[in-house]
């Protein structure tokens, strides 16, 4: 099995990684490279292990939900904070309410 | 070395490592504040910063003088902290407060964690300070500490060479004497491999000994906290402290005791006596192939010689499925990692660059935040979880992982407590010498086995070759690292300086 340019441009995108059309032919060479060797596993027999699940078990805790101590505030990480609440830019689809003062407020506050 | 002139009792502490410093500070020989002021001048004169061996990336001065003067303060706390005034550096991918955790990348560059790894945690509350962050290959993919965002880490004992990786800066640091203890994290090696090269001591425990909270993860299923020391015992009184179960992380559970650490403080066991009876070391076939340089199958054969010697029984044993270990470990680490690293888009966590729209946004911080080794991670594991390919590459990959990890389990079935084999194909090679990235994912051949099946596996030096450290591996069954440290433990003492020569 081999990897096309159009192969790498698409898994490109699927993963949001901008990539030089330059750089293109080197990075489809370099990941045939590695997936050359790859192809030894088809050659292995796993036969013997048909039976077994999937996954075998791992060993895991209870997967409980408890509160993680912050070395910061909140505040702290927030861009920026009004009445207790995050202030964010709005967003491109959302216009701002005309005449409505409170708003513009917030959106001069905003990051 | 230049700082030699000016021994003082902190110096002498810190050359004899974690037990005699716990020792010095409990007794109030010497204050934590001492240990610290010691390992901040070290750092200067053995030249481990940026612009030296680039192997500490952010120091801590401030926070570590006050934590020490804090510790010196609380007499009742001096006199059974495990790690009293033990100073200690931790990889850029392990969460600390005040300091940065990069991961050796762009994309975080400045990022501080809001919260505080468990491991470091436990660190802190048993008297170590921490004293900074080591480099380390970006998101710990490399075997060189080459692919780091800033910069190289060179080894100490040859500028021109590489530490090894991914924790490169950690085990450079350690073998340089800045601190006898730090630590790292392992997915596929990145302990055990520069620990072999730098001639130091790495610990990867048993997968789910330590918590991962607070370790950015990489490729889950394969990812550890692992420990560096100058020697046995500074390493295991480390993981001693660090290897307990946490609610934080559902992987982590209970396992036996990690070691004594007081056999550290017993009597060397005299000449002539077998502190090994009864153990049997198996000697797999498919870690000594004929292509191996055979300078270091000599020291391994020397090594397992000195093992027997002890009273230990070595017996050949085979492990058929071990040169499937890379092809598979390059499958899954690089499909969890695609998955993983989803969340630095500029949004949730990285630094954002513009772009045209969202994806064009994504796009665009992820191109300028990720270097080429993560990029061609990336791009493979999305490949090969894509349809049409997930049964050939992950599917399959996963049913081999499954032959090498029985592989394991049936060795130790038939009455083998440990193996013994090479840590590395080769010693510490020159910086920009590997450029093929296969190539270089082949220094990971004998390491990567023992994070695919989980279990417990650890470096230590057995000799040198043109100067250059040697490393001997030892792997143990699950949960089993009292044994692994047992053996390590008298290996070391019968080495002696011989391991360093």
């Amino acid at each position: 099995m081999s990897i096309s340019e159009s192969d790498v441009r698409h898994v490109a995108s699927l993963s949001r990684v901008g990539l030089d059309s330059a750089r293109l032919p080197l990075v489809v060479a370099e990941l045939n490279g590695i997936l050359g060797h790859m192809d030894a596993l088809q050659r292995v027999d796993v036969s013997s292990n048909a039976n077994e699940d999937a996954t075998r078990p791992m060993m895991l805790a209870d997967d409980v939900v408890g509160a993680v101590q912050l070395m910061r505030s909140r505040e702290d990480m927030a861009p920026a904070m009004r009445d207790g609440f995050f202030v964010v830019p709005r967003l491109a689809t959302h216009a701002a309410p005309e005449g409505n003062p409170a708003a513009r407020a917030v959106d001069a506050e905003a990051p | 070395m230049s700082d030699e002139h000016v021994r003082t009792p902190a110096d002498r502490l810190l050359d004899r490592g974690v037990a005699a410093i716990v020792e010095g500070v409990a007794s109030g020989a010497c204050s934590a504040l001492a240990m610290v002021e010691c390992t901040l001048n070290r750092m200067v004169s053995r030249d481990v910063g940026r612009d030296g061996l680039n192997a500490v990336l952010y120091v801590d001065q401030e926070g570590a003088h006050t934590e020490a003067s804090l510790f010196d303060a609380r007499d009742a706390a001096r006199a059974d902290a495990p790690l009293a005034g033990v100073p200690i550096l931790v990889k850029d991918n392990i969460a600390t407060h005040r300091l940065a955790t990069s991961c050796g990348s762009r994309i975080l560059e400045g990022y501080v964690s809001p919260y505080e790894a468990t491991a470091v945690g436990l660190l802190r509350a048993a008297g170590a300070i921490v004293v900074g962050k080591t480099n380390m290959d970006e998101f710990a993919m490399g075997s060189s500490t080459e692919n780091s965002a800033y910069g190289p880490t060179k080894h100490p004992l040859d500028r021109t060479r590489v530490p090894g990786g991914s924790s490169g800066g950690s085990a450079a640091a350690v073998a340089a004497g800045v601190t006898p203890v730090a630590l790292g994290s392992e997915t596929g090696g990145s302990v055990r491999q520069p620990a072999a090269f730098c001639g130091v001591v790495g610990i990867k425990p048993t997968y789910g000994r330590v918590s991962r909270f607070g370790l950015v993860a990489y490729a889950s299923s394969l990812d550890h906290i692992g420990v560096f020391g100058a020697r046995v015992d500074d390493a295991a009184r480390v993981l001693a402290v660090i290897g307990q179960a946490d609610a934080h992380d559902a992987t982590s559970v209970h396992f036996p005791p990690v070691d004594d650490a007081r056999a550290g403080q017993e009597e060397p066991h005299p000449r002539g006596t077998q502190p090994l009876k009864g153990i049997v070391i198996g000697r797999p076939e498919e870690y000594f192939p004929a292509s191996l340089d055979p300078r270091i199958r000599a020291l391994c054969d020397a090594s397992l010689e000195r093992l027997r010697e002890q009273g230990a029984e070595i017996r050949t044993v085979r492990m058929p499925n071990t040169e499937s270990a890379i092809p598979v470990y390059y499958i899954i680490a690089p499909a969890e990692a695609s998955s993983n690293l989803a969340r630095y888009d500029g949004v949730r966590f990285g630094q954002r660059r513009p772009g045209a729209g969202v994806q064009g946004m994504y796009e665009a911080t992820r191109a300028a935040g990720f270097g080429p080794e993560v990029t061609r991670r990336i791009l493979l594991g999305t490949y090969v979880l894509s349809a049409g390919y997930y049964d050939a590459y992950y599917r399959r990959a996963q049913a081999v992982r499954r032959l090498i990890a029985r592989d394991f389990t049936d060795v130790f079935a038939s009455g083998v407590h440990a193996l013994f084999t090479p840590t590395t194909p080769t010693t510490a090679f020159r910086l920009g010498a590997v450029s093929d990235p296969y190539e270089m994912y082949l220094s990971d051949i004998f390491t990567v086995t023992a994070n695919l099946a989980g279990v417990p596996a650890m470096s230590q030096p057995i000799g040198r070759i043109e100067g250059l450290p040697v490393g001997g591996q030892l792997i143990a069954s699950h949960g089993d690292e009292a044994t692994m440290l047992r053996i390590a433990r008298a290996l070391e003492f019968s080495l002696g300086v011989e391991a360093h020569r």
